[in-house]
C-alpha cells in the first residue's frame, strides 16, 4: 500500500522535476530571456528613450554601452528592444541590423551583412556581391537617398564594437557615424563592448563624429541584493502547474538563502566576481542533481558545485601525474627555489633527480635517461613546463630552456592529496636539504 | 604633307600652307584629310565645313564650323571653330526660355564667351551638314537625320536670338561652298557621294516607291558605317596606343561605346519605322517566298500568322523591335495589311506618322538625364516605350526604371548586339527586303532569346527594378513632428540640421568663395588646401560656397560649373577616386587604372567645350600611396592649361603637405592654404544661439558653460551641439512630473561629466572584492619591486599574502587568472597573451594614484 503510494507520488513528482530542471535550465543558460534586470534601471531608460526617439521622431544618434564581461549589456539592449517591440508604432518603423566584431572580421563583411540585413540585394539582383568599393558606394547611395521624416529609420547593433575598431581606417564606423550626424536616413549605431578606453581607440574624424554618449553598465549591487538575485533565479514562477510543489521548492529556497553555509559559498563566489554569468553556472551545477530521489537542493549541493566551479586546473593535471613525472616537477621546484626562477633545462633537471635517486634509492627505482626524457616531453605535452624558446634544429633537446608553469603552492597541494605518494618523495618536496 | 598617325586614322593637311606667320611660326592650311586605314576611306574637309567634334561622352558629339587650321611650332594640327550649341547642352532651366520644342536636329549658334575655340584636329570625327533656316521655317524632313542639322537661333549664355542676317547669310554661303566640293575622294565608297548629293532630294517628300527604296538604302548603309565608324574611333582613342585586339575588346566592355545618343538614335528609330513600313508594303507579295525562308531558318521563330507577321517577326529580333511593332499595331498602321494599292497612301501615312515620332522624341530627350549610361538601343528602347505610353496611357516610368537596369558588362555587350539589331536591318533591306528576324537567327542564338525572354515585360506584371536607386524602405507611420520646445530644441540642435547660415565662419567663407570665384571667372584650374581640426566646420563651409556659387550661377553671375565630391573615408582604395570622379562626371564606371587613363585624356587635352569643374576631396589624407600618384594627378590636373579644374582639399593636419606629401606633390599643390582655428567658446556660443534662434530653451549661462568647457577641451562644434541636445534630454527626464522648464546649469553639468568623466575610477569601485585586492597586490608589487610591470605569479604571491592578512580564504591560480583576464578585458590592466600562463606580465593602464584613489574610499 504505501509502496504504491510512494511509487505514485513519484511519477507525478518526475513530472514536476522535469518541469522545474526545463524552466531553471531555459532561465539560466538563456540569460537575457529572464526578463529581469538588476540595478540598471537608469541606463534602461536612457537607452529606451533613445531607440524611441529614432523611430518616433526620426532623430538620427550613436551610443555605446560600456561594461565588464558578463554585467548584462545585451540583456540590458535586448530587454529595451522587447519593450519597444510591443509599442505598434515603433515595431512598424525599425530595421534592425546586427553585427558582431567576431564574425564581420573585416569591413567588406560588414557590408555584405548589412545588405544583407536590410533586404536590399534583391534591388540589385546578381550585382549585390560585387567588389567592396561598389558595395560601398551602393550602400552609401541607399543610405543618402532617405531623408529624416519618409525613410525607415536602421537601428545598428555592433556587438564586440571595439574589434570594429582594428578594420582598415576605420571606414565602417566613421560610415555610420558620418550618416547619423548628416541629414540622411535616420540611423541609431548603438556599439557593445567591456574596454573601457574604447574612445582612445577611435580615429579623431570617427571620434569627433561619435556622440559621446556612453551609457555604463556595472554590476554595482552589493551582497544582499545578490543573495536576493539568487532567490530570484531559483524560485518557481506562480504559474507553476503544481501548486503544492512549488510552493515547497519555494521554501526551500528561502531557507537556503538564509543558511550559513550556503550564505558562505555565495560570499565566495560574490567576493571572486559580480558577473551574474558565474552565479547561474553554479545554480545550474545545483540544479543538474535534482532527481526524483533528490527532489529540493540542498547547502551540500551547492558546495559540491562551488568546489567544483572552483576547481584549478592545473593543479588537476598534477593528479594524474606518475610519480617519476612527480619527482620530476619537484626537482623543477628545487631548481626554481635556488636559481630564483630563471629558466632550467632537461639536464639540469635530470641532475637534481639523481642527486635525490643516490640519497634515497631504496624507494625509487633508477630510471633510465631515455625514460626520464620521455616523462619530461610528457609534461612538455601537458604544458605543465613550456620552451622559452622555440625548438630548433640547433639546440639540443636536452639542453633547450624551460620555465615551470607551476607555483610552489599549486605543487605543495597537489601532493598533499596525490594517492599513494612515498613518503620519501613527500619529505623531499617539502625541503631539498633533506638528504644531507 | 605631314603625316601624323594614331590608330590607322591619319590626319594630314590638304594643299599647301595658304599662309605662315614667321612670329607664331605656324602654318595655315585650308583643308584636311583624314585617312581611315582600315575602312580605306578618306574625307576631306575644307574651312567653312561643318563637323562633328569628340566630346566627353563619345555619345554627345560636339558641333562646329571651321574657321581656321594651322599646324603650331610644335606640329601639332590644330583648328580654330565656331560651336553650335544642341539643345543638351543648354542649362535645363535656360531651355524655357525657348518656349518651343525643340528637335533633336536643331542646333543653336553658339555665342557664349569662355569656350576654347581652338581644338587638336585629332577630335574632329566627320563632316556634317548644317542649314540655317529663318526661325519661322519648319525643319524640312529628311533622311539622314544624323548628318544634317539646322540652325535657326544662336545662344549667348543668356538669351535666344535670330540669327543676324551677316551669320545666316555666311552659314549659307559655307554650306554651298562645302556641297561644291566632293566630299569623297576615295572611290571606295561612291555611297557615301550619292548620300550626300542626294541630301537634296531627300527634302522632297517622297513618292515613288522605287527611289524610296535605294533612298534607304543607300542612307542605311551609310549610318550603319558611320555609327560603326565613330564607335571604333572612340574605342581607338581610349585604348591611346593600346592596339592589340584583345585590349581594345576590353575597353569596349569597360566603357560601353553609345554613339550618338539624342541625334542618332532618334534617326535610327525612324529609319527603322521607315524600314517597317517599307516591308509591310513589301510583305503581300512576297509572302510565300518568305515563309520559305523562316523554316529554312535554325532557332528563328515559330512560324507566325502571315496577318501580322510584320510585326511579329521584327518583334522577335530583339525586345525594343516589339516595342516598335507595338507602336505599329497600336497606332494607324494596323490596317496596314489592307492591299498592295494603298501602299502609296500608306506611305505618305508613315512619313506623317514619323514625324509625329520625331517630335515627341525631341521633347523627351532633355529629359534623359547624361547620366544614365545606357546602352543606345536600351536607351532607344526606353523612348520608344515612352512613346507607347503617350499613345497607351500606360505608366511608363516602370518600364524604363526596368530598361536602364541591366548592369554594365551586360548592357556593353548587349548594346553591341542591338546597335547590330539597329544597323544591320537597313543593309540587308536590299535583299529582297526580307526583314529583321534573319538577323536575331544569326546572332549566337543562346544570348538572344534569354535576353527577350528577361526583357519583355509580361504585360501587368510589376516588375522590380533591378538596378533602379537602391532606397530604405519608406516608415510606415509618419515621423511625429516635436511637440515640446525641449523637443524643437533638440531638432535644431542635431549636427545633420543644416543652419541657413554659418556663423563664425565668415572670413573663410569669403576667402574661399573668392578663390572659387576668381578661377571660375578666369576659367583657370587651381587647388587650395583646408585644413583644421575635426568639427571646425570645414566640410560644412566648403559646402555652403559651392550652394552660393551654384546660386550665382544661376543668376549667371558666374559661368556655370560642375560640382562633384569625394570623400577619402568613403572609399576603399585610394584609386577609388578616379573611379568615383569619373562616375560623377560622365557616369561610366570603369576600373581604377582606366579610369585614371580617362581623366587624364579629359583634364589634359585641349579639351573643345567644358564646363569647369570644381572638386572636393575631404579627408585627403587617406588618399595616400606609396608612390603617391593619386594626389600627383590631383594636384597635376589642374595645372595643366585646359583642366578647367579647381580642387579644394580637405584634411586635418596643417602640416599634411609637408609631412606625408613627396616635393613633387606639394609644389603643386601650391601655397594656397587656409586653416579653420578651432572654434573658441564666443564662436560655439553664437553658434549655439543662432541654432537656437527664438526657441529660448536654454539659459543663457548654460549656454556659456557648454561653450567655454568644450572650447578649452577641443573646439569641435559636433561635441558642443552634443552636448546640449544631452543637456535637454536630462532636463526633460528631470521635469517629467512637473511643468516643462529649460535647460539649466545643472542639467548641462550633469551632461558633460556624463560625457566626459573618466570610467576607470567607477569601473574599480563596482570591481568584485577579489579584483580590488588583486589591484592592490599590483600595486604592493610594483612598491616592492620597484619597477611597473610585473608576473602574474609575483603578484599572486601578493594576493596571497594580502588575503590571509584580510583573514579570508585565497583563490587559486585558475582564478587569479581568470581575474587577471577579466581586469584585462576592461583595460584596467595591460596583460600579454595568456598563454605564458603564471609568467604573463601585467601593467597598470590607469596610474598608480588612480587606483590608490579609487580604492581608498571603500
Amino acid at each position: 500500500m504505501s509502496k504504491r503510494k510512494s511509487k505514485e507520488s513519484i511519477s507525478t513528482n518526475g513530472e514536476c522535476i522535469s518541469q522545474v530542471q526545463k524552466l531553471l535550465r531555459e532561465r539560466l543558460c538563456h540569460h537575457y530571456a529572464t526578463g529581469k534586470l538588476f540595478g540598471t534601471e537608469h541606463q534602461y531608460r536612457h537607452l529606451l528613450e533613445l531607440l524611441k526617439r529614432t523611430t518616433v521622431h526620426g532623430e538620427s544618434n550613436s551610443a555605446l554601452i560600456i561594461g565588464p564581461r558578463g554585467s548584462g549589456k545585451t540583456a540590458l539592449l535586448n530587454h529595451v528592444l522587447k519593450d519597444l517591440m510591443e509599442i505598434k508604432q515603433v515595431r512598424e518603423n525599425l530595421l534592425e541590423v546586427r553585427l558582431n566584431g567576431l564574425l564581420q572580421t573585416n569591413d567588406k563583411v560588414a557590408l555584405k551583412e548589412i545588405t544583407r540585413q536590410l533586404r536590399l540585394e534583391n534591388v540589385v539582383g546578381d550585382k549585390v556581391f560585387g567588389s567592396f568599393a561598389e558595395n560601398l558606394a551602393f550602400l552609401l547611395e541607399a543610405l543618402r537617398t532617405g531623408n529624416r521624416t519618409s525613410s525607415c529609420p536602421v537601428l545598428f547593433i555592433l556587438d564586440e564594437f571595439d574589434l570594429f575598431v582594428h578594420h582598415k581606417n576605420q571606414t565602417l564606423l566613421y560610415n555610420l557615424f558620418d550618416i547619423s550626424q548628416s541629414a540622411q536616413t535616420p540611423v541609431t549605431v548603438i556599439g557593445l563592448t567591456c574596454r573601457q578606453d574604447i574612445l582612445e581607440l577611435l580615429e579623431k574624424r570617427v571620434k569627433s563624429r561619435f556622440s559621446h554618449r556612453q551609457i555604463y553598465v556595472i554590476n554595482s549591487f552589493d551582497f544582499k541584493q545578490y543573495v536576493r538575485i539568487f532567490k530570484e533565479q531559483l524560485s518557481l514562477p506562480a504559474e507553476f502547474p503544481d501548486e503544492t510543489f512549488a510552493q515547497k521548492w519555494n521554501n526551500n529556497v528561502q531557507h537556503l538563502s538564509v543558511d550559513k553555509t550556503v550564505q558562505d559559498v555565495l560570499q565566495n563566489l560574490f567576493h571572486y566576481t559580480k558577473d551574474l554569468r558565474s552565479l547561474h553556472l553554479l545554480l545550474m551545477l545545483a540544479v543538474s542533481n535534482v532527481t526524483v530521489h533528490h527532489p529540493l537542493i540542498t547547502a551540500s549541493d551547492l558546495q559540491e558545485a562551488s568546489k567544483q566551479y572552483r576547481m584549478d586546473s592545473k593543479a588537476n593535471i598534477v593528479h594524474g601525474l606518475s610519480v617519476l613525472e612527480i619527482c620530476l616537477i619537484i626537482a623543477m621546484k628545487h631548481l626554481n627555489d635556488v636559481y630564483e626562477g630563471e629558466p632550467f633545462n632537461f639536464q639540469m633537471v635530470y641532475n637534481e633527480f639523481q642527486k635525490f635517486i643516490q640519497r634515497k634509492a631504496h624507494c625509487m627505482y633508477n630510471f633510465e635517461k631515455p625514460v626520464v626524457m620521455k616523462a619530461f616531453e610528457h609534461l612538455l605535452q601537458l604544458e605543465l613546463v613550456k620552451p622559452i624558446e622555440r625548438p630548433s634544429v640547433r639546440t639540443q633537446r636536452e639542453y633547450l630552456l624551460m620555465k615551470l608553469l607551476l607555483d610552489n603552492n599549486q605543487i605543495m597541494d597537489a601532493l598533499q592529496v596525490y594517492p599513494n605518494c612515498p613518503t620519501d618523495v613527500k619529505q623531499w618536496a617539502t625541503s631539498s636539504l633533506s638528504w644531507l | 604633307m605631314n603625316t601624323q598617325q594614331q590608330n590607322k586614322i591619319i590626319y594630314s593637311w590638304y594643299g599647301k600652307p595658304t599662309n605662315s606667320d614667321r612670329k607664331l611660326r605656324t602654318l595655315q592650311y585650308k583643308g584636311i584629310i583624314i585617312k581611315s586605314e582600315r575602312s580605306r576611306t578618306e574625307k576631306c574637309i575644307q574651312l567653312g565645313n561643318f563637323v562633328l567634334i569628340e566630346g566627353e561622352n563619345a555619345d554627345q558629339p560636339f558641333v562646329a564650323q571651321l574657321l581656321d587650321f594651322y599646324e603650331d611650332g610644335a606640329q601639332q594640327k590644330h583648328a580654330v571653330v565656331q560651336w553650335f550649341s544642341h539643345i543638351t547642352e543648354i542649362p535645363q532651366n535656360k531651355r524655357k526660355l525657348l518656349k518651343r520644342e525643340v528637335s533633336p536636329q536643331e542646333v543653336f549658334f553658339d555665342q557664349v564667351s569662355g569656350y576654347d575655340n581652338d581644338i587638336a584636329v585629332e577630335t574632329i570625327i566627320e563632316s556634317v551638314l548644317v542649314i540655317p533656316l529663318h526661325p519661322k521655317e519648319e525643319l524640312p524632313i529628311t533622311l539622314n537625320k544624323e548628318k544634317i542639322f539646322y540652325v535657326k537661333q544662336s545662344w549667348d549664355g543668356k538669351c535666344f536670338k535670330a540669327l543676324s542676317t551677316d551669320t545666316f547669310s555666311k552659314l549659307k554661303d559655307a554650306n554651298k561652298k562645302g556641297d561644291g566640293i566632293p566630299n569623297s575622294l576615295n572611290s571606295f565608297v561612291p555611297l557615301d557621294i550619292i548620300s550626300s548629293m542626294k541630301k537634296e532630294t531627300k527634302k522632297v517628300v517622297r513618292s515613288v516607291m522605287k527611289t524610296k527604296n535605294v533612298e534607304v538604302e543607300i542612307e542605311s548603309k551609310h549610318s550603319a558605317s558611320k555609327s560603326s565608324l565613330s564607335k571604333e574611333r572612340y574605342s581607338q582613342r581610349v585604348a591611346n596606343g593600346t592596339k592589340t585586339p584583345t585590349a581594345r575588346k576590353k575597353l569596349q566592355l569597360n566603357s560601353p561605346t553609345k554613339f550618338p545618343k539624342s541625334k542618332l538614335l532618334d534617326c535610327d528609330v525612324l529609319e527603322l519605322l521607315d524600314d517597317d513600313c517599307d516591308t509591310i508594303v513589301m510583305l503581300e507579295p512576297s509572302a510565300a517566298k518568305r515563309k520559305v525562308k523562316f523554316t529554312g531558318i535554325l532557332g528563328s521563330p515559330p512560324k507566325i500568322p502571315c496577318a501580322d507577321d510584320d510585326s511579329n517577326s521584327v518583334g522577335d529580333a530583339a525586345e525594343h523591335r516589339q516595342r516598335f511593332s507595338d507602336t505599329i499595331r497600336l497606332s494607324p498602321y494596323s490596317n496596314v495589311q489592307k492591299s498592295n494599292e494603298k501602299a502609296k497612301n500608306l506611305n505618305i501615312k508613315d512619313d506623317t506618322m514619323c514625324l509625329t515620332g520625331l517630335q515627341e522624341l525631341g521633347s523627351l530627350s532633355p529629359v534623359v538625364t547624361p547620366r544614365s549610361r545606357r546602352a543606345c538601343a536600351q536607351k532607344t528602347s526606353a523612348r520608344i516605350a515612352q512613346q507607347i505610353s503617350l499613345l497607351n496611357m500606360i505608366d511608363s516610368s516602370q518600364e524604363e526604371d526596368f530598361l536602364s537596369s541591366s548592369d554594365g558588362l551586360y548592357s556593353s555587350s548587349s548594346e553591341e548586339e542591338d546597335n547590330n539589331v539597329l544597323c544591320t536591318p537597313e543593309k540587308k533591306t536590299k535583299a529582297g527586303r526580307i526583314f529583321s528576324t534573319p538577323k536575331s537567327s544569326r546572332k549566337p542564338s543562346v544570348h538572344t532569346p534569354a535576353k527577350t525572354l528577361k526583357k519583355t515585360p509580361l504585360p501587368g506584371t510589376p516588375k522590380t527594378p533591378r538596378n533602379a536607386t537602391p532606397e530604405i524602405p519608406r516608415r510606415s507611420h509618419a515621423a511625429q513632428k516635436p511637440a515640446s520646445m525641449l523637443e524643437e530644441a533638440r531638432l535644431r540642435l542635431h549636427v545633420s540640421a543644416i543652419p541657413k547660415s554659418l556663423p563664425c565662419r565668415e572670413e573663410e567663407f569669403q576667402d574661399i568663395y573668392n578663390f572659387v570665384e576668381s578661377k571660375l571667372i578666369d576659367g583657370t584650374g587651381g587647388c587650395m588646401y583646408i585644413s583644421g581640426v575635426p568639427g571646425t566646420g570645414k566640410t560644412a563651409t566648403v559646402h555652403e560656397v559651392i550652394r552660393c556659387l551654384q546660386q550665382a550661377a544661376e543668376n549667371d553671375d558666374v559661368p556655370a560649373f560642375e560640382f562633384i565630391e569625394i570623400n577619402g573615408m568613403k572609399l576603399t582604395d585610394p584609386h577609388q577616386a578616379y573611379v568615383q570622379i569619373l562616375e560623377l562626371l560622365t557616369g561610366q564606371k570603369v576600373t581604377a587604372t582606366h579610369a585614371a587613363t580617362l581623366l587624364a585624356k579629359l583634364f589634359c587635352t585641349p579639351g573643345p567645350k567644358r564646363k569647369t569643374t570644381v572638386l572636393i576631396v575631404d579627408e585627403l589624407d587617406l588618399l595616400w600611396t606609396r608612390k603617391q600618384n593619386v594626389m600627383y594627378n590631383l594636384f597635376d590636373w589642374p595645372t595643366q592649361k585646359h583642366s578647367k579644374l579647381i580642387i579644394l582639399a580637405i584634411a586635418n593636419t596643417m602640416d599634411l603637405p609637408e609631412r606625408i606629401m613627396m616635393n613633387r606633390v606639394a609644389s603643386r599643390l601650391g601655397l594656397t592654404r587656409m586653416s579653420f582655428q578651432p572654434y573658441t567658446y564666443k564662436q560655439l556660443q553664437q553658434i549655439i544661439s543662432s541654432r537656437l534662434n527664438s526657441v529660448k530653451a536654454f539659459e543663457e549661462d548654460a549656454i556659456q558653460l557648454v561653450s567655454r568647457k568644450v572650447a578649452a577641451l577641443s573646439g569641435d562644434a559636433r561635441r558642443c551641439l552634443d552636448i546640449c541636445r544631452r543637456a535637454t534630454e536630462i532636463c526633460e527626464f528631470a521635469s517629467q512630473k512637473s511643468a516643462p522648464e529649460i535647460v539649466r546649469m545643472a542639467h548641462v553639468t550633469e551632461a558633460i561629466d556624463e560625457m566626459f568623466s573618466s570610467p576607470y575610477i567607477n569601473a574599480i569601485r563596482n570591481a568584485s572584492l577579489h579584483e580590488q585586492i588583486f589591484l592592490k597586490a599590483i600595486l604592493a608589487e610594483f612598491r616592492r619591486a620597484g619597477v611597473e610591470e610585473a608576473t602574474v605569479q609575483q603578484v599572486y604571491h601578493q594576493h596571497i599574502s594580502l588575503c590571509r592578512m584580510e583573514g579570508m580564504q585565497s583563490p587559486t591560480v585558475s582564478e587569479i587568472m581568470a581575474i587577471c583576464s577579466r581586469l584585462g578585458a576592461c583595460r584596467l590592466l595591460l596583460v600579454e597573451s595568456s598563454n605564458k600562463y603564471l609568467h604573463m606580465r601585467v601593467r597598470l593602464n590607469i596610474s598608480q594614484d588612480d587606483v590608490m584613489y579609487a580604492l581608498k574610499d571603500e
